[in-house]
């Protein structure tokens, strides 16, 4: 239980405090930062895209000073909304799906929920979080290159990725930052994921078996298994991409391709590969967004409804049968890529499968909540608008495992909807829930209610305003990542780009209050109390914010299963698991 | 609040279905011999995944209308039955689910990719290059000519790099910007991409594939009806890939034969 501490004493400078941390929590504040950032820039530029489909002549002013090749005049250009496409997509997937539910509330809260005073490598934690910072601005230099950002899309594939300048603009040193940014991101992945599995398995406090330990930290853990596999495929997937750039190379290049009217110098290599390797960590990704919010959203709803799940057990092997099955699925991205159409119906199967666990998920949250005592603040709201927006993106993933369906879904907005809605959408309410339900653990303020239940009700409406409508644009076949509508079948669509682009605008612009709120309670809010939900687990026995060491050097002991609440003859309606009260019918998990 | 909130999303349940029920913008009529195998199954999802999509919504509306904000004396009660009987029930309905659709479904997905070549199809040739698609035809020989890549010339129109110098077999072939095909005859198309990936779509006649570089692959299929449909490219290929389309003629086999003459004297 010591050797955490033993690592690393109490931070001595501004530096080593808030910058150069080793401390678990502001390394995860870090994450958390980041992805707010990353959220936003993101937001804006789907904002910008959303613009530009709708009103395609409609000068956005100021937008020549961002790129003055991609938007000359403020208007943006064929290949400059594929550069916004392809940013947003890779700022939000890695950035922020991947950084905020997992790595940021994962390192804040899986060490103190299982009673550790830090990550069993503090400094392996510091290394991950600045190799993620220096991932992200290798990105985001993208914008500044001469070039402008890759247009090849957030999957990048290849050869269109591969082959270089030829191929397009932002295809040269644009889509090269973009490479190195990922790889750079696989490793501080990598770092991070081992970090949590060593933290979990061997800094447990005395009486965390590993049964007793709360839901949101088994998600952690079992996202960070996912993790550690996926981020291992993608990374040797995108240092072959720039060698294939910069090296002279043929992995994903195949010979006899004329590219700008020019033969290229490649050959032997299959643009399938790429695909293959992108896909098999691209659709664990999807549970690496989604698990965390499902550990966060069911721990926060458990509280709120003063009940436990109906089986602890049942949620924590639904959440790793979906780990499991999310390795053997990756091809259902590929039904129509020239694949052996042989493999579309064995890939289509454990696809299908997947469903059973989800639906399980489902079903015990639902369940659960009949004959709750459920409270409503802002952080249960949007666990109940997760459980809405799950189900919503869940259903229309039982369209696209079919490989038959997906001949006429796949490449259409019923796509950018169905994902959007499930590991969007879902894994950013599992965000907003456990901001509103841990800032004040994390910043020692409490946050306005008010305020987050206005946030919750125009996200809540407004996220469905935008995305169900692209499951319908998706139906009559509208393709996507079109800069425009210059095909006769799709210019009548045009009134429910309209409706969704304004929806995405006022659903943007709602974010701020969500920002104001997080801003200004941070330093002029309440001060939180230790316990203010009078919640059971480990981070809520320790002050608000926690001292740099968790437990002010005590080792909590822990006697109970997470989730007692209500329990008969306990003095409150929850004992907390390292209170030695003693009850007699303890609720079993 | 809790009220709301389950108003809020019984109603958004509801109106989402809205479209769908009353099908404002559904898949157009298909054309294809295969293509009614796959909106029979498109029909079914949407039945099931419809009714899961509902009975779930309106189920979480119902449990938080009845039980937010009940306080500390109101008793709690338990799911009856439990998390045996939820797990239970999620294996039978959704496996029978899977079984169902997964296994039927793979017919209509057999029907378009295990589909025989039949004797009198018709081998049509494409190539997608950033940002055109174009057709080739065998011509009176009913053999392709061989491609060469280092003699694609966009200048004079050499699309395919062909070379009819030294091939024999080029040199009849017909070249065009759309796809005429003949109505009721099955066509075998053999996709070709000059560059990087594109995809072929015709919504109409339910087909959709991508163009993969360096293999050439074959989808067959049969139209049904004539006129004019738009074929799309979905694959990101680049700046201009907005705008690659280009149009499916099915034509009746004279009016095709005609087309075919006529192109072939150009």
């Amino acid at each position: 239980m010591s050797e955490a501490a033993a690592q690393h004493g109490p931070p001595q400078s501004f530096i080593w405090k808030y910058v150069f941390s080793l401390d678990h929590k502001i390394i995860g504040l870090q994450y958390y930062a980041l992805a707010l950032v990353a959220v936003f820039i993101g937001m804006f530029l789907s904002w910008l895209m959303r613009f530009h489909l709708v009103w395609p002549n409609a000068a956005i002013p100021g937008l020549q000073l961002l790129s003055k090749n991609g938007a000359p005049d403020g208007l943006i250009t064929p290949e400059y909304y594929l550069s916004l496409l392809t940013m947003h997509g890779t700022l939000m997937v890695f950035f922020v799906l991947t950084n905020a539910p997992f790595a940021a509330f994962g390192n804040y809260f899986l060490p103190i929920q299982i009673g550790a005073e830090d990550m069993a490598f503090p400094r392996f934690n510091m290394m991950s979080f600045w190799t993620t910072f220096v991932a992200f601005v290798v990105l985001l230099a993208a914008f500044v290159v001469p070039d402008g950002p890759p247009i090849s899309g957030w999957t990048a594939y290849a050869p269109l990725s591969a082959i270089g300048k030829d191929a397009g603009p932002g295809l040269g040193m644009g889509q090269n930052l973009w490479g190195i940014s990922i790889a750079i991101f696989c490793i501080a992945s990598l770092l991070g994921s081992l970090n949590f599995i060593a933290t979990t398995l061997d800094l447990r406090a005395k009486g965390m078996t590993l049964m007793r330990m709360p839901i949101s930290t088994w998600a952690w853990f079992i996202t960070s298994c996912i993790a550690l596999l996926a981020f291992a495929v993608l990374l040797p997937a995108c240092l072959l991409l720039i060698l294939d750039r910069v090296a002279g190379t043929s992995f994903f290049i195949p010979a006899g391709l004329v590219v700008s009217d020019r033969l290229q110098p490649h050959s032997g290599g299959s643009p399938l590969l790429w695909q293959h390797l992108f896909w098999f960590f691209g659709h664990p990704e999807v549970y690496i967004a989604i698990l965390p919010a499902m550990g966060i959203v069911s721990h926060i709803l458990i509280n709120s409804m003063r009940k436990p799940l109906l089986s602890h057990k049942v949620v924590i092997g639904s959440m790793m049968a979906i780990g499991f099955l999310s390795y053997m699925v990756w091809g259902h991205h590929m039904f129509l890529s020239g694949m052996n159409p042989f493999s579309a119906l064995v890939f289509s199967f454990p696809t299908l499968m997947i469903t059973i666990p989800a639906t399980i998920l489902a079903l015990i949250w639902l369940g659960s909540l009949y004959g709750s005592r459920l409270q409503i603040t802002a952080a249960s709201l949007f666990a109940l608008g997760f459980i809405s927006m799950f189900v919503s993106g869940g259903v229309s993933g039982f369209f696209l495992a079919q490989p038959a369906i997906d001949i006429y879904l796949h490449a259409t907005y019923f796509v950018v909807g169905h994902f959007h809605l499930v590991m969007g959408v879902a894994a950013i309410f599992g965000i907003f829930a456990g901001t509103y339900f841990w800032m004040p653990k994390m910043t020692g303020r409490m946050m306005n209610e008010t305020l987050g239940k206005i946030h919750f009700w125009l996200t809540f409406v407004g996220t469905y305003c935008i995305f169900m409508p692209f499951h319908y644009l998706g139906l009559a076949g509208n393709v996507r990542r079109y800069s425009s509508f210059v095909d006769d079948f799709m210019a009548p669509l045009m009134p429910v780009h309209k409706f969704i682009t304004i929806a995405a605008l006022c659903t943007g612009a709602a974010q701020l209050i969500f920002l104001y709120n997080l801003v200004h309670s941070r330093f002029w809010g309440p001060v939180a109390p230790e316990n203010p939900w009078n919640a059971t687990s480990l981070e809520w026995t320790i002050p608000s914010p926690p001292p740099w060491n968790n437990f002010g050097g005590i080792h909590p002991v822990v006697y109970h299963d997470p989730y007692q609440y209500s329990v008969e003859g306990a003095k409150e309606d929850f004992i907390m698991q390292n209170s030695p009260e003693q009850v007699e019918t303890p609720i079993p998990s | 609040m809790g009220k709301l909130f389950a108003v809020t999303v019984a109603i958004i349940a509801i109106l989402s279905a809205v479209p769908i029920v009353m099908n404002y913008w559904g898949p157009p009529v298909d054309i294809s011999t295969h293509g009614a195998a796959i909106d029979e199954q498109m029909h079914q999802t949407m039945w099931e995944a419809g009714i899961a999509f509902l009975a779930a919504q309106l189920v979480l509306a119902l449990f938080v209308w009845q039980f937010a904000g009940r306080g500390k004396n109101d008793k709690l009660k338990s799911f009856p039955g439990g998390a045996k009987y939820l797990v239970i029930a999620a294996f039978l309905f959704v496996g029978t689910e899977i079984l169902a659709l997964g296994i039927i479904g793979q017919k209509a997905w057999a029907s378009v990719y295990f589909a025989p070549l039949e004797k009198d199809s018709l081998t049509i040739q494409t190539q997608a290059g950033q940002f055109a698609f174009y057709f080739r035809y065998p011509g009176a020989d009913g053999k392709f000519g061989t491609l060469h890549p280092d003699k694609i010339n966009e200048g004079n129109q050499n699309f395919f790099g062909l070379d009819p110098e030294h091939d024999v077999d080029s040199r009849d072939d017909i070249i065009a910007g759309e796809l005429a095909v003949p109505v009721n005859r099955q066509i075998n198309l053999m996709m070709h991409s000059k560059d990087v990936g594109h995809s072929f779509y015709v919504r109409e006649l339910r087909i959709q594939q991508d163009f993969v570089p360096g293999l050439d692959l074959g989808v067959h299929f049969t139209a049904t009806k004539t006129g004019q449909y738009e074929i799309v490219c979905t694959q990101l290929c680049g700046l201009g890939h907005y705008n690659m389309k280009a149009y499916l003629s099915v034509l009746s086999q004279e009016d095709f034969d005609k087309w075919l003459k006529d192109k072939a004297a150009q």
